[in-house]
C-alpha cells in the first residue's frame, strides 16, 4: 500500500524536519487540515470553484494525430485549460479555502515557473487576501509574463538573490518569512514537497485530476485504468495528482518524466532520482542532489518548473520500491515534443509538460496501449523560451 | 563532567556564548577566532557548520555560510581544524548546523567524531524533538553530547515543559518570531515572553539567542534568563576585519562592560 503514515513518511521519506520556530505552524496544520478538508462546508466551497472557477472537470482528449504516430492510444489530461494555464490552481484553492478556516490573513508562497505564483495571486484575489510570492531572480528573468501576471492580481513578487537564484532559494526564502511571520500567516506550498503534511495534502488536493481520469477513461474505453500514466517531475505536483488513485494498482504504470537539463552526466542537470542520494531538503527526508558533503547542488533545467533539486518523498518511494519508471529528458528533447505537439495536436505545451511528452520515445509500450499523459500546463509563460530556442 | 554543565554550575547570570560560522572570513580563521572569543570573555563557542540551504538564517548568516563554503570548509575539514583545539581552548564547544551534511557524514560516525576532538554539545535546528528522541537520542549520549533545543515565543507551555524534560544542556531562546539577524532591540512583548518562561521554573539554564548584538541587548536578556547568545552581529564583527584577535576582544569588551 502507497500511503502516507501518521508520522508523515512514505517508506523511508517523508518527516518534517523544521526548525522549532516552524513547529506550532505546522502542528496546527497537521492537528486541523484532515478534519476541514472531511468538512461538507470546505467540499462544497472546494467543488463549486473547481467547477466555476477553474472550470473542473477538464477534459480526456483522445490525441489522434499523436496516437498514430507513436503506435498507441494517447489521451491528453488537458490541466492546461484550467483556469491560470495550469494545474497549479487545484492547490491553491483548497490551501485558500483551508487557510481562511484556520483565520490566516496573509499568503504566502514560492514559485519556480510562477505557473504556482499566479495561481496562488488569483486565489488570493478571489478571496481578499493580502499575498507575497517569492520568486528566483534567475526565474523572474526567464517567467516575466508571469511575474507581470502575478502584480496585476495584486500579489508582491519579491526576488530571492541567494543560490542559484531559482526554486530551492524562492523556497528557502519563504519558508524564512513564515518562521518571520507565523501567526497570522499561511504558507501555501506548490508542490509535494516540504514538511508534513504539505505532501500528502497537497497531493489529494491535486489527485482530482486521476479521479477524473478514472470516470473519463470508463466513457471512453469502458475502463478506469490505463496501461500507463505519464507525467514529468519537479517537486512532482501533477505527477502525484494524475498518479494518486492508480498509487496501488499495479498493472497501471507510472512513468515521472525528470529534467536532465543538458544530460544526466553534465552537471547541468536536475534529474533527481538519477543524479539523488537521501537527504534532508526543505523539511522532508527525500532523494536530493547533492555533494558527498550534504550541501545541495544547484540544479540546472530549460524549464522552471521542473529547476529543483530535489523531488517531493511520495516521488522518492515510488522510485525506491520500483512503483515508478523515472526518465530523464533533456532540454533539447523537451523543446522538440513540445513543437510536435504544437503540429500535431495545434497545443503549445508548458516546457515543464513538454518533457512528459518526449517520454514516448523512452518507454516501452505495447500496440494498442492506452496511455495518459497528463498536459499539466500550456506554454504561453514559455513563449520567450520557444523563441530563443528557435527551431521552429 | 561536560563542560556544559560546569559552566552553568558555577555561573548562571551573564552567560555570553559567541556564534561564528566556521571557514568564515577565511577558511584557516576557526582556531584563531576560537582563541580570540575565550580570551575576549565569552563563556560559550558556538561553531556555525555551513550549509548550501540555512531556512533559519537571515542574509549575514547566509552570506557567511556561502562563503565558508566557496572557500572549501566541510564537516572533515573542520574536524581536522579542531585536532588538539583542547590544549588551547578551555570553554564549553557547541557545534551548530542544520541537518542534511551531518546525516551525510554519519550521525554516529560524527557524534564520534565529536567526542573525540572535545566538543560538548550540538544545536541542530532542523532536528525536531521527537525525531532527536526515536532516532539520535541514545548516540548523542553514548558521546556526551549536550542537545540543545530551541523555543519561540510560539512555543506551547506544553511543548517547552517537554523539551525541558528532554535536555540537560541550556534551553536555547529564540527571542522573536525570526529568523537569525532580522530584528533588533527589544520590545515590551519580548520581555513578557521572556518573563513568562523565566516563572516557568525550568530544570534547564536558558540562553537568548536571534536579536542580541550589543551591551544594552545582551544585558536586558540577561536580567530575564541566564544570558544570551550573539550571532549575527559577531560575524559582522569579522566581516571585514584586518586583525581579528583585536577586532573581537574590542567588540566582547563593548558587549560584556
Amino acid at each position: 500500500m502507497i500511503r502516507v503514515d501518521e508520522k508523515g513518511f512514505y517508506g523511508k521519506f517523508g518527516g518534517a524536519y523544521i526548525p522549532e520556530m516552524l513547529h506550532p505552524n505546522i502542528e496546527e496544520l497537521r492537528d486541523n487540515y484532515e478534519a476541514i478538508v472531511a468538512s461538507e462546508d470546505f467540499q462544497k466551497e472546494f467543488q463549486m470553484l473547481l467547477k466555476d472557477f477553474v472550470g473542473r472537470p477538464t477534459p480526456l482528449y483522445f490525441a489522434s494525430r499523436l496516437s498514430v504516430k507513436y503506435g498507441a492510444k494517447i489521451y491528453l489530461k488537458r490541466e492546461d485549460l484550467c483556469h491560470t494555464g495550469a494545474h497549479k490552481v487545484n492547490n491553491t484553492i483548497g490551501q485558500i479555502i483551508l487557510a481562511k478556516k484556520l483565520g490566516k490573513k496573509r499568503i504566502i508562497a514560492e514559485t519556480g515557473a510562477g505557473q504556482h505564483g499566479v495561481a496562488t495571486a488569483t486565489v488570493c484575489a478571489l478571496m481578499g487576501m493580502d499575498c507575497t510570492v517569492y520568486m528566483g531572480e534567475l526565474d523572474i528573468q526567464r517567467q516575466r509574463p508571469n511575474v507581470e501576471r502575478m502584480k496585476i492580481l495584486g500579489a508582491k513578487v519579491v526576488p530571492a538573490t541567494s543560490g542559484s537564484k531559482t526554486l530551492k532559494d524562492a523556497t528557502n526564502e519563504a519558508m524564512r518569512q513564515w518562521i518571520n511571520n507565523p501567526v497570522d500567516t499561511h504558507y501555501i506550498i506548490g508542490s509535494v514537497v516540504g514538511p508534513h503534511p504539505y505532501p500528502e495534502m497537497v497531493a489529494r488536493f491535486q489527485s482530482v485530476i486521476s479521479e477524473e481520469i478514472k470516470w473519463q477513461l470508463k466513457e471512453k474505453e469502458g475502463k478506469e485504468n490505463p496501461d500507463a500514466v505519464i507525467a514529468c517531475v519537479g517537486g512532482g505536483s501533477n505527477a502525484a495528482g494524475s498518479f494518486y488513485h492508480y498509487y496501488n494498482t499495479p498493472e497501471v504504470r507510472l512513468i515521472a518524466a525528470e529534467a536532465a537539463g543538458l544530460g544526466v552526466s553534465s552537471g547541468k542537470s536536475a534529474a533527481t532520482t538519477a543524479l539523488g542520494t537521501p537527504g534532508i531538503l526543505h523539511g522532508s527526508k527525500t532523494l536530493l542532489m547533492q555533494t558527498e558533503d550534504g550541501q545541495v547542488v544547484e540544479p540546472h533545467s530549460i524549464s522552471a518548473g521542473l529547476d529543483y533539486p530535489g523531488i517531493g518523498p511520495v516521488h522518492a518511494h515510488l522510485f525506491d520500491i520500483g512503483r515508478g519508471e523515472f526518465v530523464a529528458v533533456e532540454d533539447e528533447d523537451a523543446m522538440k515534443a513540445g513543437i510536435e505537439l504544437s503540429r500535431l495536436e495545434g497545443i503549445i505545451p508548458a516546457i515543464e509538460t513538454a518533457h512528459a511528452l518526449h517520454a514516448l520515445n523512452m518507454i516501452e509500450f505495447r500496440k494498442d496501449d492506452v496511455i495518459v499523459i497528463n498536459l499539466s500546463g500550456r506554454g504561453d509563460k514559455d513563449l520567450d523560451t520557444y523563441i530563443k530556442w528557435g527551431n521552429y | 563532567m561536560n563542560r556544559i554543565h560546569s559552566l552553568f554550575k558555577n555561573k548562571q547570570e551573564r552567560v555570553l556564548s559567541i556564534y561564528f560560522t566556521a571557514g568564515f572570513p577565511n577558511l584557516e580563521d576557526t582556531l584563531p577566532i576560537m582563541e580570540a572569543i575565550q580570551e575576549g570573555g565569552a563563556d560559550i563557542i558556538e561553531i556555525g557548520v555551513p550549509y548550501s540551504d540555512p531556512i533559519a538564517d537571515g542574509p549575514t548568516i547566509q552570506d557567511s555560510n556561502q562563503i565558508a563554503l566557496e572557500n572549501g570548509m566541510s564537516l572533515k575539514k573542520l574536524f581536522q581544524q579542531l585536532e588538539g583545539f583542547r590544549s588551547k581552548i578551555e570553554l564549553p564547544v557547541v557545534l551548530m548546523g542544520y541537518l542534511n551534511p551531518i546525516i551525510q557524514y554519519g550521525m554516529e560516525a560524527f557524534c564520534k567524531k565529536c567526542q573525540e576532538v572535545g566538543i560538548d554539545g550540538l544545536i541542530l535546528p532542523d532536528l525536531p524533538m521527537q525525531q532527536y528522541l526515536d532516532e539520535f537520542k541514545s548516540v548523542f549520549e553514548q558521546y556526551g553530547l549536550v542537545n540543545t533545543f530551541l523555543i519561540s515565543p510560539q512555543t506551547s507551555e506544553k511543548r517547552i515543559l517537554e523539551i525541558d524534560q528532554n535536555t540537560d544542556g541550556f534551553i536555547y531562546m529564540v527571542s522573536s518570531h525570526s529568523i537569525t539577524g532580522a530584528k533588533s532591540g527589544i520590545s515590551e512583548e519580548q520581555i513578557s515572553y521572556f518573563k513568562r518562561v523565566q516563572e516557568m521554573g525550568l530544570k534547564n539554564p536558558r540562553l537568548i539567542g536571534f536579536g542580541i548584538s550589543d551591551a544594552e541587548t545582551f544585558s536586558t536578556a540577561s536580567k530575564y534568563s541566564h544570558g544570551a547568545i550573539i550571532g549575527s552581529a559577531f560575524i559582522k564583527t569579522v566581516k571585514d576585519s584586518k586583525n581579528l584577535n583585536q577586532d573581537i576582544q574590542a567588540y566582547l569588551q563593548s558587549v560584556l562592560n
